[in-house]
């Protein structure tokens, strides 16, 4: 039974060590944004890493996912002769919901796993305690763009995932099932809001700044080697996508 | 000058560094030995702020950098150029952008200078034409060289090296001890080297301190140290695992 609480106490230390960290750090970060020279060059090459280069995966993930919603909605709609509002269905999903999130969830595996192991390497080769040497500050160089990397690009890729989500599931309703192409498309339009969109674009930031600040500091404070580089990279995956999913429900109750 | 006062620092309860006293002098080499994992990493980081001591002091010019804050740990900074074990080059950039990155960092060099700069530094640690090589493409003395270049790329007052010869072959090594040497003699830097490799003590000191159990046990020039008898010093020297020093 001691040990029980042993490790409970241990773990909730963790949880509050790593919680209070990872604040700390974004606050730094956020600080260091505003401290001049901004490295305009290291900034666009996260953008292009986190963003240009998750595209194909995002684009993968949003078609079949609003493809295989089409095909579920029609099923369970077509039960009450109410097929039109696949279209809506989809889009709203999409939009809402599963644009944001899947976006999240995909580029924490491609992107935040990636960051978390290059600055663990960074940190296990001593090449962080360069920088510090060479009179430059770690977190403003090597995290504060990634940070404006996350929040900028993932409601880009959001807005994408969603459209290619609407498109997926317009093919499988309109040329697969048969439901009337104007009929989709206006009645998509009649449903989906602005706001809608927005709502979801401001979630994916959200889950960008989330999933960024994660992996860098589990990256930042990597110990032991390899191991110790191969066990930020699965933490900040796992702990990223959890909080991901956390973070959704209390922004949508928020918002919607 | 640097001046080392009671340094302590502990890592969970263990005693790493328990009351450092020492004086370096500006332009000389001065080579710290001891065993691994007796301190000697943990010093150097202390004497550029990367590590905060439990207590003591560390004096530059007779200002303390145990109680400056990150701001102006930075501004000394400028003044250092640090040698890592393993070089720790940047391994997303070109050995060209490695050694210009703190130039391009702290000052507006037009591109042009940089580039001429860049040449000059690879020529002076003996290395030309491998800007556009990656540090995953060079040699282990190679990798050091680069290290070098990129250490004293703003012509720093103060350069630091960490086992500056470790895993390199004894003529690599050998190599490496000509360049520190002939460095330092073009810059009239201040030099700390921490190393186990006893030639290139020998070859590059100008005063040598020895490191053990936390305290700095003998500190004199090359004749002193070749000539004293401290028993833990002449083990260390010697190489022999018989003596005051017990090999765990």
């Amino acid at each position: 039974m001691r040990e029980l609480f042993e490790s409970l106490g241990k773990w909730a230390g963790r949880v509050v060590s790593s919680t209070g960290g990872m604040t700390l750090m974004l606050i730094q970060a956020v600080l260091w944004i505003f401290v001049p020279p901004l490295k305009l060059r290291n900034i666009f090459r996260q953008m292009e890493f986190v963003g240009v280069n998750s595209l194909f995966v995002v684009i993968l993930t949003g078609a079949f996912t609003g493809a295989v919603l089409a095909l579920q909605s029609y099923n369970a709609l077509k039960r009450f002769g109410a097929e039109s509002l696949v279209g809506p269905t989809v889009a709203l999903s999409m939009a809402r919901e599963l644009g944001p999130v899947l976006t999240g969830l995909m580029v924490t595996g491609r992107a935040g796993s990636a960051m978390a192991t290059e600055l663990g390497t960074m940190r296990v080769t001593e090449q962080i305690d360069a920088l510090y040497t060479m009179a430059v500050n770690p977190v403003k160089y090597l995290v504060s763009p990634r940070i404006l990397a996350g929040v900028f690009m993932m409601p880009v890729l959001a807005i994408v995932t969603d459209f290619v989500g609407v498109l997926g599931g317009y093919f499988v309703a309109v040329k697969m099932l048969g439901v009337n192409s104007g009929v989709y498309i206006g009645r998509t339009v009649d449903f989906v809001q602005a706001q809608d969109i927005f709502d979801g674009l401001i979630k994916a930031s959200v889950f960008g700044l989330i999933l960024s600040i994660v992996a860098c500091y589990h990256g930042f404070n990597t110990t032991g080697g390899a191991a110790g580089v191969g066990e930020a990279a699965t933490k900040s995956v796992v702990m990223g996508c959890v909080l991901i999913l956390v973070a959704d429900y209390f922004l949508t109750s928020v918002m919607f | 000058m640097i001046k080392i006062i009671d340094l302590k620092k502990s890592f969970n309860d263990k005693k790493v560094l328990d009351g450092v006293n020492m004086e370096i002098e500006k332009g000389k080499i001065t080579v710290i030995i001891g065993r691994s994992g007796e301190g000697k990493s943990v010093l150097i980081k202390h004497i550029i702020g990367l590590l905060k001591p439990d207590s003591g002091e560390i004096f530059l010019d007779g200002h303390d950098m145990t109680r400056m804050n990150e701001m102006e740990l930075n501004e000394v900074r400028r003044r250092f150029g640090m040698l890592f074990q393993g070089a720790a080059l940047f391994d997303s950039m070109t050995v060209g952008e490695n050694v210009a990155f703190p130039l391009r960092e702290h000052t507006d060099m037009p591109e042009a200078d940089l580039k001429q700069t860049i040449r000059e530094k690879l020529r002076k640690v003996g290395l030309k034409d491998i800007e556009q090589m990656m540090p995953a493409d060079l040699s282990g003395g190679m990798k050091k060289r680069v290290g070098l270049a990129r250490a004293i790329a703003m012509d720093p007052e103060i350069v630091l090296f960490d086992e500056p010869t470790t895993g390199l072959d004894p003529i690599m090594a050998d190599n490496i001890a000509n360049l520190i040497l002939d460095t330092q003699r073009d810059l009239k830097t201040t030099y700390i080297v921490i190393t186990h490799d006893i030639p290139l003590t020998y070859k590059i000191a100008d005063k040598i301190a020895m490191l053990h159990e936390g305290k700095i046990v003998e500190q004199g020039d090359v004749d002193y140290i070749r000539d004293c008898s401290n028993p833990v010093l002449r083990q260390f020297l010697e190489g022999k695992s018989e003596g005051p020093i017990k090999v765990l």
